[in-house]
């Protein structure tokens, strides 16, 4: 082929289109695009409807009476109650995952540190519907009773992997020049952990720790172990009975069939739901605020 | 060091006492600071094997009774002390596998949005949201499920897919409500697209963008790029991330038993009512009343925990020889 020949079909003033073969594969290729753009904006829809379902049957429901009165009007008691059996997980939790993390970071060797990994990870892979078996092997059916102590047992033990792995990631995150300066001046180990690296990494275990009050604030499962028969009518903090609690209000009334029971789950589902999507939106802030401090 | 040798008056070393104390404080805190992070990682170890144990041990009774039939029988009568989870284990593994294949795909399509197209912004609005839809409790989720999802699904998509699909067994007569293992597939695959998702976004954000960018130099379009360079440099990933959200979604209770209705029977179609084991755990025990009915829910809890550990096992293993992600951690 003599370079006249080929530049006879060649014509530089036709519109530069791909044609034939390669308009096929490109059509194929925005056919694809398209196909995972539409899938992450089925993932926002499904996330809209059921949040608009929420707000829209649930705030009929929510009023002064309805979150300070106790049974039948409002859920005042199980408001209390959720919110006693988290902080009382998270009092177990949060110390242990931060120091379990600090383990990790600072005196393990690396085969005990994928070791560590591998039991976090597992745990974390745990039904939560196990955990409650535990907890009532474990507490409930040697006692003979239920308490709320037993759930933020269960709770506490899905939420250590949860801090235990953020914390480990924004220890890793602490730079190594801060850890270098307080070996260097003489420091002993324990005065910089506390002193130097556990400020540093503060904000980042705060937001692992919140994640992790949102992710067993909304846990059912372990519940029904541990405090499903209760009295819902009173007020109470007395870990050690059981309290009432959101999760197995709108468990027992979604289970119940009677439309006035429906309302007030939808009610209790509104709460639930803006307190967790409330807490992780902040964490989130927190989390990117922080990102941005410690890469300054 | 650079002291005169010669100084007349080097006073002999001199033992601070508040030093010493220092000293003494430090070892001290040193110690304990060690010795508590060891114990709190003990405790971890402890409280993982214990609830092993608490569930075998729960389960006692009922493996001594019926023993390995339990997981082919499929009479499940309390008031007769028959108990057995064959319909249980294939309710399980049906209604997953389903919630996984509508899932997977949607997920990891989902990863390629955020790690492919998506610009930095929309990015940054997006994963949030899908993660958001893995924060929404399980209850509230089974709740809407029973009272929006399930009439949708019963009114709409049963007949459509049985009229369409019909001739496959699993597309089977739609049944008087939507409560159905269909419906709880829907349910479970809600809640595991957001994990497989964001460990694939993971994944495909620590392909090395120069082996993409040479692809796309050697004119590959944007589809030819992923299928041949981020697709099979990451698929072990991608299977360990399904494995996961496989286990979470065999894992699952309390939405899976507000929607599946309950069945007690093995059916080949998605439109009948079903049951899975942590289903019927969590809807039976706070009502069970004889040892025996107890401890064949621990036995089906026992079973659950074995799925489970192995799953997520064989997931870490796979995870494990998977090079980018090594390099991402």
């Amino acid at each position: 082929m003599s370079p006249t020949e080929l530049s006879a079909g060649f014509d530089p003033t036709a519109p530069l289109t791909p044609s034939g073969n390669l308009r096929r594969r490109q059509f194929f290729s925005r056919f694809t695009e398209a196909g995972a753009t539409g899938a992450a904006v089925l993932a926002i829809a499904v996330l809209a409807i059921v949040i608009y379902t929420v707000v829209s049957r649930g705030a009929g429901a929510i009023s002064w009476d309805f979150l300070t009165t106790g049974e039948p009007t409002g859920i005042a008691p199980a408001l209390v109650g959720t919110a006693t059996i988290v902080v009382v997980a998270t009092a177990i939790s949060m110390p242990l995952g931060v120091l379990i993390a600090i383990y990790m970071t600072e005196f393990a060797g690396p085969r005990t540190t994928r070791g560590m990994k591998t039991v976090l990870d597992l745990t974390n892979g745990l039904p939560s519907i196990i955990i409650g078996l535990f907890v009532f092997g474990l507490l409930i059916k040697p006692l003979e009773k239920q308490m709320a102590f037993a759930g933020s047992v269960a709770l506490a033990i899905i939420q250590l992997p949860l801090i235990a792995r953020g914390s480990l990631e924004v220890l890793r995150l602490v730079p190594g020049n801060l850890r270098e300066a307080s070996d260097a001046l003489g420091v002993s180990r324990w005065r910089g952990v506390v002193g130097v690296i556990l400020p540093s990494a503060l904000g980042g275990i705060v937001t692992a720790t919140i994640l992790a009050v949102a992710r067993a604030a909304g846990e059912t499962a372990p519940l029904i172990f541990a405090s499903s028969v209760f009295d819902a009518t009173k007020v109470s903090i007395n870990p050690f009975e059981a309290l009432p609690n959101i999760p197995v209000t709108i468990f027992f009334l979604s289970e119940e069939g009677n439309p006035a029971g429906f309302e007030r789950a939808w009610g209790a589902s509104l709460v639930l739901i803006s307190a967790i999507l409330f807490a992780s939106l902040g964490a989130r802030a927190l989390l990117a605020r922080n990102r941005e401090r410690m890469s300054r | 060091m650079l002291e005169p040798a010669s100084a007349p008056d080097v006073r002999p070393p001199q033992r601070n006492r508040s030093a010493d104390r220092l000293r003494r404080i430090d070892r001290i805190g040193d110690g304990l600071l060690y010795g508590i992070c060891a114990f709190a990682c003990l405790l971890a170890v402890v409280a993982l094997l214990l609830v092993a144990y608490e569930v075998v041990h729960g389960a006692t009774p009922a493996i001594s009774k019926f023993g390995l039939s339990f997981l082919t029988s499929t009479t499940w009568q309390p008031n007769f002390g028959e108990f057995g989870a064959g319909s249980l284990i294939f309710g399980t593994a049906f209604s997953s596998f389903f919630a996984l294949l509508l899932g997977a795909p949607i997920a990891v399509a989902i990863g390629l949005f955020l790690s492919e197209l998506a610009p930095k912004g929309v990015r940054n609005v997006v994963a949030p949201l899908v993660e958001m839809l893995a924060a929404i409790p399980s209850v509230i989720l089974g709740f809407w499920g029973i009272l929006v999802l399930a009439p949708f699904v019963h009114s709409r998509i049963e007949p459509f897919l049985h009229d369409t699909l019909g001739f496959l067994p699993i597309f089977g007569e739609p049944q008087t409500t939507g409560a159905s293992v269909f419906t709880a597939s829907l349910i479970l695959t809600i809640m595991i697209v957001p994990i497989i998702a964001s460990i694939s976004r993971d994944l495909f954000l620590a392909v090395p963008r120069d082996v993409q960018d040479g692809a796309s130099a050697l004119g590959a379009t944007r589809w030819e790029v992923v299928r041949g360079v981020v697709l099979p440099s990451t698929s072990s990933g991608i299977v360990a991330a399904s494995i996961l959200g496989l286990g979470r979604a065999l894992g699952e209770a309390i939405a899976v038993t507000q929607v599946i209705g309950a069945g007690t029977q093995i059916k080949a179609s998605l439109f009948e009512t079903g049951d899975t084991l942590a289903g019927r755990i969590a809807n039976e025990f706070p009502g069970a009343i004889t040892e025996l009915h107890k401890a064949s829910l621990f036995y089906c809890g026992a079973i659950l925990l074995v799925i489970g550990l192995v799953s997520n096992l064989l997931a870490q293993w796979i995870g494990r020889r998977f090079d980018y992600a090594q390099v991402a951690k």
